[in-house]
């Protein structure tokens, strides 16, 4: 998911070529109070005539307890959007909030339902509401970490290895996990340091995020490339998968690769790596 | 010394013959810091002489000084490879009665070569010479004051001009070795404070580009050149001058060194990449026409396989020897490239001059495979278009045109696409890319052209292929 | 509709700044001056986007001068709207 500053009509205008998962137009912190209104005119205008190719779009508002967060669902939801990130959510009275102004637009235009929800998760409240967050809608697609406002909230600093994000994180991904969706980690700062971003992304990969979130094209490739499946993942995965359904076939029970039991979790990650390398582009349907 | 060829410019003037309506020579290796056009003009214009042939190897935002003495009729005729800023303004407008004619580096050496370009004085700024006229393009004294490097451009003047003055900035004791100008073909030297601003050589054009829109192109490029079935050691390559074709090195060295494949020349403009590459052992030879920073320049003089070479040399269609013949791949940037793959590098989408043809036609046409890196928007300025607004490099020497909208492969090469598909490359019809660009921006006015003819595009093989009219 | 100098836009390339105001006195329509990167090609286009803008905005009396970097239609049609809701002090655009 990267980033791109609301009020930059330069950036926003071809977002798309560099290959994100989404793009996040943002109307809240890269954007200053004197510039709300033009921001939220500007994403509105983007969002109806840019052909972002696909991408999926997602937009920050601003938090609905300022003046700007329900004239920018207004806008939002008008232009189509697929994803509201609603920013500093710590509750899930905020998510069924913000369901609510979007269900009024969206009655308005008569296209009920069709705009999801992401929260993101900023502080020592939000992570211990994580659950009641993720399952506060059935709009709800993600939930993500924003680590400044976290680590400030905390009391604490951000620090390169990350350990003061540790617990949220792993609260965040569990949460998604229980309630079915997905979980997007924090924004890298530092484009000059790229050896650091990708042990960052290897480490939230790891715990078990499904994507990060980015503020610059360059971040993409190495986002990529973690969480691509080699070669050898992606063909041991494809063998698993191949074995299910000989197994089914034959109407056995018990499945064995090379001369392993296999099991339902085993099962589990192989679909799970072949959903990720068609992601990627380095498996194509035809290849299964 | 015996002997001295070391007399003023004036002087060496009046020595040469030189008449109204004759044809004077400049090399630009100083690129953008270069002092002697401006210096020795203002003093043609101080003696009187008029109705003059100005036949540079290119001319930029420096040279608007001569704005002047063409009005004042000093300069009445213009040959070049570009031309850039307040000048290439100026004269898009009108200025000039006779049109401006650009010809390639390649083209340029062969007219020069086989006479159709006459040259009557040429003046050669040098970074050292002796008093005799051996002269180079760096100095080996501890009173250097300039460097540019190769003097490749002015090799041809050199020997072909009726009559030679060396301008140098640093004369130094006799014999001045390794020489690229010989003192057999000067007439005079002329020792001056300054012939240019090294600092200024890899000003301009030439960029390293922290542009996310760069890298992309820049990395797609390297794809190609790294699928497109010539990278294999011993390959062969060059690239020009715009921020995207300059960082595709830095791309192709990481699978060089990857794969364990070396080349075995790069060749053109050289830069500090190209350098950097070759002092690592992963380019052999580096074969230098112009040095396009103080890194390729420094090069140059220090490295025995770091070797200079005349435009004729290096890029002449009709000299069997040149080295574009050798070359497997090149990449080029454009302003414009069309449906039927022409590629426009002189003339703005808006209708004024603003480029050079450099060694775009030739490389183009004599490389085995020709690679254009341009983004499909400049703004809201459209490269890919149906029709270039002048024609430059003809679409049948043009094989790949990278842009962040996808690959355009020429259909008269399907191998290429094939093999590009292959290793999951986004190929795309040329037309489509041109039908994306009008999607996004629209369709442009056509420009309010005049009837005037204010510069003719000569092909390499010295015929005209396209005028560019006043705006 | 009773309008206040009002400006949108930035002069970063690819944004375009639009600056509204009254009509001058003793003249009606839309008065429109502009300065484009990109005149030669879109200039013509670009004033009649902004006419048409503003005429859909119920803003029929006015003058515009705006400084272009090469923005899109959707960049314009935004700015121009964005400096006419910031003139009229209404949300005019919805």
């Amino acid at each position: 998911m990267m980033f791109v500053p609301g009020n930059n009509p330069g950036m926003m205008a071809d977002a798309h070529i560099y290959g994100p998962d989404s793009i996040m137009l943002d109307l809240e912190d890269s954007v200053t109070m004197a510039e709300k209104d033009a921001a939220r005119i500007l994403v509105y205008n983007a969002l109806k005539s840019i052909d972002y190719g696909g991408v999926e779009m997602v937009v920050r508002i601003n938090p609905l307890s300022t003046p700007y967060g329900k004239k920018d669902v207004e806008a939002v939801v008008k232009a189509g959007v697929d994803v509201i990130r609603m920013p500093k959510t710590e509750t899930a009275e905020e998510v069924k909030e913000l369901e609510a102004e979007i269900l009024k637009v969206e009655k308005e235009i008569g296209c009920e339902g069709r705009t999801k929800i992401m929260a993101a998760i900023e502080s020592a409240l939000g992570v211990v509401n994580a659950y009641a967050i993720a399952t506060a809608s059935p709009r709800m697609m993600g939930i993500a970490l924003g680590a400044e406002d976290y680590s400030a909230n905390l009391k604490t600093n951000r620090t390169p290895g990350g350990a003061e994000l540790l617990l949220a994180r792993e609260s965040i991904v569990v949460a998604a996990r229980a309630a079915g969706i997905c979980c997007f980690d924090t924004v890298y700062s530092n484009l000059d340091d790229m050896e650091s971003f990708r042990k960052e992304v290897e480490l939230i990969k790891t715990l078990g995020f499904d994507g990060k979130s980015i503020i610059n094209p360059r971040q993409i490739e190495i986002v990529n490339e973690v969480f691509t499946p080699s070669p050898k993942e992606i063909e041991k995965a494809m063998k698993i998968v191949a074995a299910i359904k000989e197994a089914q076939a034959k109407g056995s029970g018990v499945i064995s690769v090379n001369g392993k039991m296999v099991d339902r979790p085993v099962v589990l990650r192989a679909e799970r790596t072949i959903a990720l390398a068609e992601a990627a582009g380095v498996l194509s349907k035809e290849d299964l | 010394m015996r002997n001295s060829k070391a007399i003023t410019l004036e002087e060496a003037i009046h020595k040469s013959g030189l008449k109204d309506g004759m044809t004077i020579s400049f090399h630009h290796h100083f690129r953008g810091g270069d002092k002697v056009v401006n210096m020795v003009v203002a003093k043609l214009a101080e003696m009187g002489f008029k109705n003059l042939h100005l036949a540079a190897s290119s001319l930029s935002d420096v040279h608007a000084p001569l704005i002047e003495h063409i009005k004042a009729g000093v300069i009445t005729k213009i040959s070049t490879s570009g031309l850039r800023g307040e000048l290439a303004n100026e004269i898009s407008h009108g200025l000039m009665e006779e049109p401006v004619v650009f010809r390639s580096h390649g083209g340029r050496g062969s007219a020069i070569a086989s006479g159709e370009l006459h040259i009557d004085v040429a003046f050669l700024g040098a970074s050292s010479a002796d008093e005799l006229g051996n002269a180079c393009g760096y100095s080996r004294s501890d009173n250097a004051k300039s460097i540019c490097g190769s003097l490749g451009y002015a090799l041809p003047d050199a020997r072909y001009a009726d009559h030679v003055i060396v301008i140098t900035d640093d004369l130094v004791a006799y014999p001045n070795m390794p020489m690229s100008i010989a003192a057999a073909d000067v007439e005079s030297v002329v020792v001056v404070d300054s012939v240019g601003d090294s600092s200024k050589i890899s000003a301009g054009a030439i960029r390293d580009s922290k542009n996310p829109r760069d890298i992309l192109l820049a990395k797609q490029a390297a794809k190609v050149v790294i699928n497109s079935g010539l990278f294999n050691d011993g390959f062969s390559i060059q690239t020009g001058t715009g921020g995207a074709s300059l960082a595709v090195v830095k791309y192709i060295r990481e699978e060089m060194l990857a794969r364990g494949i070396k080349a075995s020349f790069a060749l053109g403009g050289i830069t500090a990449h190209m350098v950097k590459l070759h002092e690592e052992g992963l380019i052999e030879k580096l074969i230098d026409v112009q040095s396009f920073d103080k890194v390729a320049a420094e090069s140059i003089k220090t490295d025995p396989f770091h070797q200079e070479v005349s435009s004729v040399d290096y890029a002449s269609g009709e000299h069997k020897g040149s080295a574009v013949h050798a070359l497997d791949i090149v990449i080029l940037s454009a302003l414009e490239v069309d449906e039927d793959f022409n590629v426009n590098v002189l003339v703005g989408s808006d209708g004024i001059i603003r480029g050079a043809i450099g060694g775009h036609q030739d490389t183009a046409a004599d490389s085995a495979l020709s690679i254009i890196v341009c983004p499909l928007l400049r703004g809201r300025i459209p490269c890919v278009v149906p029709k270039v607004t002048t024609l430059i490099t003809p679409g049948k020497s043009v094989d790949v045109v990278v842009t962040e909208y996808g690959i355009a492969v020429n259909p008269a090469r399907p191998e290429v696409a094939e093999r590009l598909s292959a290793a999951g490359l986004p190929v795309v019809d040329i037309h489509a890319l041109s039908a994306k660009a009008s999607s996004i921006i629209g369709t442009p006015d056509p420009l309010p052209f005049g009837k005037k003819v204010v510069g003719v595009v000569m092909n390499r093989d010295g015929s005209v292929l396209d005028k560019i009219f006043n705006i | 509709m009773e309008l206040k100098e009002a400006i949108a836009g930035t002069l970063e390339s690819g944004d375009i700044m639009v600056r509204i105001g009254p009509a001058q006195s003793g003249r009606t329509g839309l008065s429109i001056e502009l300065d484009s990167s990109v005149a030669a090609q879109f200039g013509r286009q670009i004033k009649e986007l902004i006419a048409s803008t503003l005429e859909d905005l119920d803003i029929h009396n006015a003058t515009v001068s705006a400084t272009d970097k090469g923005a899109l239609d959707c960049t314009i049609r935004a700015r121009v709207t964005a400096a006419a809701v910031r003139a009229t002090g209404k949300d005019v655009w919805k």
